[in-house]
């Protein structure tokens, strides 16, 4: 495998160069094992499509985004203050994140902290490489498969994106089928509003449970995810249901970079 | 000027004070709550209202109740253009006033007729997914007692003023077959008069039909007026405030979280030395009692003016929950339970200020009524919001009450603190350092 290119904002800064975009990775990103692979599959994306990305490495933190789901407004503004400036202090412009939390704080949270920039989801920024060009990808692997894609809530009924995802899968010439519960009817993962970091309340079952039943009954091969929080939701929810040998969860961002063979 | 006239006019005017008064108590409730200013990108608020409330696009998202509800709902403003001739008639003594107007006023009548029949038959079908049917929605425990006496109450009182609108006309329309005077021969009666001759009336004396007519005609009305003043007691408010409500709405991204300015003040005099904290906001006064600010929701005095509209614009139609994860799954959280609860509790802290001419603490407030298990089950996935005929937003409460608990009391889940500590002391919500950020490049 090709090595892959990656430059931190502080590299680029040093040469003087200024990058097209920066790369928020968010802490999944960084540090989930499972997300990581996201995080590889979009850089391989990127670099194929030589796209002059940069991440901000050691100086990226938690956008804040569970604290402040969970009540705590003070951490939520430590945390988004301090990004702001590092942000602000590289004069970066552009953002593209894998993450739909970190995507709706950054772009939806941050410019009344002072904090303004033009904010892209990756499954937006991917659909607009493969629309100029920039990257080209047939369906591959995927040619003819079922694949159904689960929308992230703080992506599609939070920021009203539904077709970017969509566009892009559609281009893998595989079957794309609907989930009973999907667009602004979408039923969460599980995982939003820092659920992700405690346990659930006391209930009958487990969110998750209830919606990969729910994508398992629309009887896919790949379950698209464009969230790494539901990414792992999902996967454990197929887990629940031993279908891991059969259906398998993949970002979108894995599925373009295995169908282009990158 | 009769009898009658007197009595109805006096009537009238005693219903529409008591209802001013009432509406005043429920504006004077909303306000106790903290002031936001909404009145941006007002073009945009006008077509919400226009799309949303008007023209019930939301409702129609589950198509048989929205359909119904869209026959009830055009029944009830178009048949009021009804009580437009009825006060006519009442204060001047007259009969039909409007009825000079000819085939136009056959075209009114015989939609009124219609759109009653309609009503009637709505009514009836949603009494039967209520107690027949029995949707999971209308069976929930948040519903028992008044809240589901409340709903019965509203569908009964709209099938018998429909009943009595209908009767009205069959006796009325009999009296004009039979020449009987005052009664003028105007407009259409394309249900009542087939419902006249079910009923045998034209058997009746002249006498006993006016009689009908006339019982109708008061009871129609009276039921009319009565039902204006059931509705700030009632969750059928929303009839009125879904359009404030809308016009209210939220416009921005559903999953954005508004900033609280007060700690953006205290965070940056904490990373900065240089820049002196903010002063403490004066303590604000509400009925008479001093509220001092605090970090979210304790009482209804700490939510918005906004969200205690919302409480006051819910109909309990539980849609929110039973899209809402959280609920779906068995957990205790529904968003509809939130808003009655809000709701409930600002009626309770506005009867004492009416009973103790002030405001005194109670020693009770939302978190009473709302528990931490239901605060903290939500995932903030706004398919509550989405499903919201009326554009309410209970996540901004749930939020509010989280910010209380953790802010104000150090209340919150043992995992999420560690996720605290964790984003505080590593810049991530998992025990892994800055330093081990990078480590995803070189695997």
């Amino acid at each position: 495998m090709e090595q892959l290119q990656i430059r931190t904002m502080a590299e680029f800064a040093a040469t003087g160069e200024v990058p097209e975009v920066l790369f928020w990775v968010g802490c999944a990103g960084s540090f989930d094992d499972r997300a990581k692979k996201i995080t590889k599959a979009f850089v391989r994306i990127l670099n194929a499509a030589k796209v002059k990305f940069a991440i901000l490495g050691q100086e990226e933190t938690c956008t804040g985004d569970p604290a402040r789901r969970a009540g705590n407004e003070f951490l939520f503004q430590m945390q988004a203050l301090q990004n702001v400036t590092v942000l602000n202090g590289y004069g970066v412009k552009r953002i593209v994140t894998a993450c739909p939390h970190c995507f709706n704080t950054l772009k939806n949270e941050y410019p009344a902290l002072g904090g303004v920039y033009e904010v892209m989801h990756h499954t937006q920024f991917i659909n607009a490489l493969l629309k100029e060009g920039r990257i080209k990808v047939e369906g591959g692997d995927f040619k003819g498969k079922r694949i159904t894609f689960h929308d992230p809530c703080y992506l599609g009924r939070g920021n009203n994106e539904y077709e970017a995802p969509r566009e892009v899968l559609l281009k893998l010439d595989a079957a794309l089928v609907e989930l009973k519960r999907s667009k602004q009817n979408g039923l969460c993962c599980g995982a939003g509003g820092a659920q992700m970091f405690k346990e659930a309340e006391p209930g009958k079952r487990e969110v998750n449970v209830e919606r990969s039943e729910e994508a398992l009954a629309a009887t896919p091969n790949v379950i698209a995810a464009g969230c790494p929080f539901c990414n792992t939701m999902l996967t454990d929810g197929v887990k629940h249901f031993n279908k891991e040998g059969e259906v398998v969860v993949l970002d979108v961002a894995e599925l373009v970079a295995n169908a282009a063979d990158l | 000027m009769g009898i009658a006239s007197v009595i109805f006019i006096l009537l009238v005017a005693a219903a529409s004070w008591l209802f001013a008064r009432n509406i005043m108590r429920v504006r004077r409730n909303i306000l106790l709550g903290k002031d936001v200013i909404i009145n941006d990108r007002r073009s945009e608020r006008w077509a919400v209202m226009a799309r949303v409330a008007l023209g019930q696009s939301k409702m129609v998202v589950r198509p048989v109740a929205g359909f119904l509800h869209i026959i009830v709902y055009a029944g009830f403003v178009i048949i009021n253009i009804e009580v437009l001739e009825i006060i006519i008639d009442g204060i001047f003594g007259t009969h039909r006033v409007l009825s000079f107007l000819g085939g136009f006023y056959d075209f009114l009548i015989g939609s009124f007729e219609w759109l009653a029949l309609g009503v009637w038959v709505a009514c009836a079908i949603f009494l039967v997914r209520r107690y027949i049917i029995k949707l999971k929605r209308f069976m929930m425990k948040e519903l028992d007692g008044w809240p589901r006496t409340d709903a019965t109450l509203i569908l009964c009182t709209e099938i018998a003023l429909m009943s009595a609108f209908l009767l009205m006309n069959a006796a009325d329309v009999t009296l004009q077959n039979m020449g009987a005077e005052h009664y003028v021969e105007a407009g259409a009666y394309p249900i009542s008069g087939p419902l006249a001759s079910l009923l045998g009336l034209s058997t009746a004396s002249s006498s006993t039909l006016i009689l009908i007519e006339r019982v109708c005609w008061w009871f129609h009305i009276i039921g009319i007026l009565a039902f204006l003043n059931y509705l700030p007691y009632s969750k059928h408010l929303h009839i009125l405030l879904a359009f404030p409500n809308t016009w209210y709405s939220k416009l921005g991204p559903k999953t954005e979280v508004a900033n609280m300015e007060r700690v953006t003040g205290e965070v940056k005099s904490m990373l900065d030395p240089g820049i002196a904290p903010p002063e403490m906001a004066a303590p604000r006064q509400v009925a008479g009692h001093e509220v001092t600010d605090r970090f979210g929701a304790k009482d209804v005095f700490d939510l918005s003016w906004k969200s205690l509209m919302d409480a006051y614009s819910c109909t309990e139609c539980g849609r929110c929950t039973s899209e809402c994860p959280a609920n779906i799954t068995g957990k205790l959280l529904s968003p509809r339970k939130i808003m009655m609860d809000t709701r409930d509790r600002l009626e309770e802290v506005g009867r004492t200020i009416d009973t103790k001419g002030k405001w005194e603490d109670d020693g009770k407030s939302l978190h009473t009524r709302i528990t931490e298990e239901e605060l903290w089950a939500c995932t903030t996935c706004n398919a509550c919001t989405q499903a919201c005929p009326v554009n309410i937003d209970p996540v901004n409460i749930i939020m509010e009450m989280r910010r209380y608990l953790v802010m104000e009391e150090s209340r919150t889940r043992p995992a999420l603190t560690s996720m605290f500590n964790n984003v505080e002391n590593n810049g991530a919500p998992w025990a892994f350092g800055p330093d081990k950020r990078l480590d995803w490049t070189q695997q």
